[in-house]
């Protein structure tokens, strides 16, 4: 597999576009799972990983072919959703008292997004659910969650992609654990 | 929980990293066998853990690869050239000699808009007319930018006229060589001509350019 992707990529390299298609059909998958699973949905997914496969294509000089491909291109994907999740949110503080009230903030004026109400998640399907308590995690530990137990890959593979040293990975999978064990306790 | 050992939190996770040494593990076992509590801890984490590794794997949508070639970038031929250029750094470097010394040239010859000619005693200048009297002997090169030459009287000396015109009366005598320069390339090459003699005067004024 890695003696293949480093000859497409001696292709791509010398100018040969096409080289690239095959690329993409060995990792589109993987590389749209993890999107999909850090931002929660398909459309944005779509969107951020064909991104991710642009810039690996415009950057692929600075591949150094001594190192895994996927673990290079699951670090842009991963950096691409990142910048996502932040865009996405407010800039203004939540727990800011609203004036003119009393000890009323502004998470008391929005229903969460990322909480629903007990009945309804009591309802919800497996898989429904799988994605739902993943969607609930904070970005810190949903990213290394989803690289160690839907792509299974080992913690060192995962500290390469998120540039973390071995020991921040493992803090963040055990606190990641700890969440989730907590999130479907609470329900 | 406020009971047990810290440690044994993180033999749980240990566990689960599959790091942890042999003696940890009976402890952990050994402590989980008496802590109600700690196993109950120690469950939820195999479930959570278990529920997210049942998520069946998402397929990228049909037309996902058609998509991402849609949208690279159609620079073939220019990525191509960074590579080279990339790949051969001595080349880069003189093509960039090559393209700043050319861009000075033509720059200069764009922005050299305004009339100009050579200072010669006898010569008279109206507006953007130059004027060489009937009867009287300029000695010396004239050199005329963007402006009109009429030649009545002699030149002992080359006369050129850049993008100008040039009206020579039946008395008019020159010496030496005239040019008119008009186009670029003419432009260049009289520039080149002119750094060559600015840099070797005496080589040059043995063997004339001939045109």
């Amino acid at each position: 597999m890695d003696e293949l992707v480093n000859k497409r990529v001696n292709e791509v390299l010398k100018g040969h576009q096409d080289a690239f298609e095959e690329i993409v059909t060995l990792f589109q998958h993987r590389l749209y799972q993890v999107c999909y699973r850090m931002l929660g949905n398909a459309q944005e997914a779509e969107d951020i990983a064909q991104e991710a496969f642009v810039r690996a294509y415009t950057n692929i000089h600075t591949y150094d072919q001594n190192r895994k491909f996927s673990t290079w291109l699951f670090r842009i994907a991963t950096n691409l959703c990142i910048d996502r999740i932040r865009k996405k949110k407010p800039d203004y503080y939540l727990d800011a008292e609203v004036p003119g009230t009393e000890g009323l903030n502004m998470y008391s004026q929005i229903a969460s997004p990322g909480e629903l109400p007990e009945e309804q998640v009591e309802k919800m399907e497996m898989q429904e659910r799988i994605h739902y308590e993943i969607g609930r995690l904070p970005d810190k530990y949903r990213s290394v969650i989803i690289l160690r137990y839907i792509e299974e890959l080992p913690l060192q593979e995962i500290g390469d992609i998120l540039n973390l040293p071995l020991g921040t990975v493992k803090t963040r999978v055990h606190r990641g654990r700890e969440a989730l064990r907590k999130q479907m306790s609470n329900v | 929980m406020n009971t047990c050992p810290e440690q044994i939190v993180h033999y749980m996770h240990a566990y689960l990293d599959g790091d942890i040494s042999r003696d940890e593990e009976r402890e952990l076992k050994r402590h989980l066998e008496s802590c109600q509590q700690c196993k109950e801890i120690m469950n939820g984490l195999t479930e959570s853990i278990a529920f997210i590794g049942s998520a069946v794997q998402i397929q990228a949508p049909n037309n996902f690869v058609n998509g991402v070639m849609a949208r690279l970038p159609k620079e073939k031929s220019q990525a191509g050239f960074q590579r080279w250029l990339r790949k051969h750094p001595f080349f880069a470097a003189a093509a960039m000699f090559v393209i700043l010394m050319s861009a000075s040239l033509f720059s200069s010859y764009g922005n050299d808009q305004q009339f100009s000619v050579t200072k010669q005693p006898n010569l008279i200048v109206e507006g953007q007319t130059v004027l060489v009297p009937e009867g009287e002997t300029v000695k010396g090169d004239i050199v005329v930018k963007n402006g009109t030459l009429r030649i009545e009287g002699q030149v002992d000396g080359n006369v050129t006229v850049i993008r100008g015109s040039k009206y020579m009366a039946s008395t008019a005598i020159v010496t030496g060589q005239i040019k008119e320069v008009d186009k670029l390339f003419d432009w260049l090459w009289y520039k080149m001509k002119k750094t060559v003699t600015d840099i070797f005067p005496a080589s040059v004024k043995e063997e004339p350019v001939v045109e």
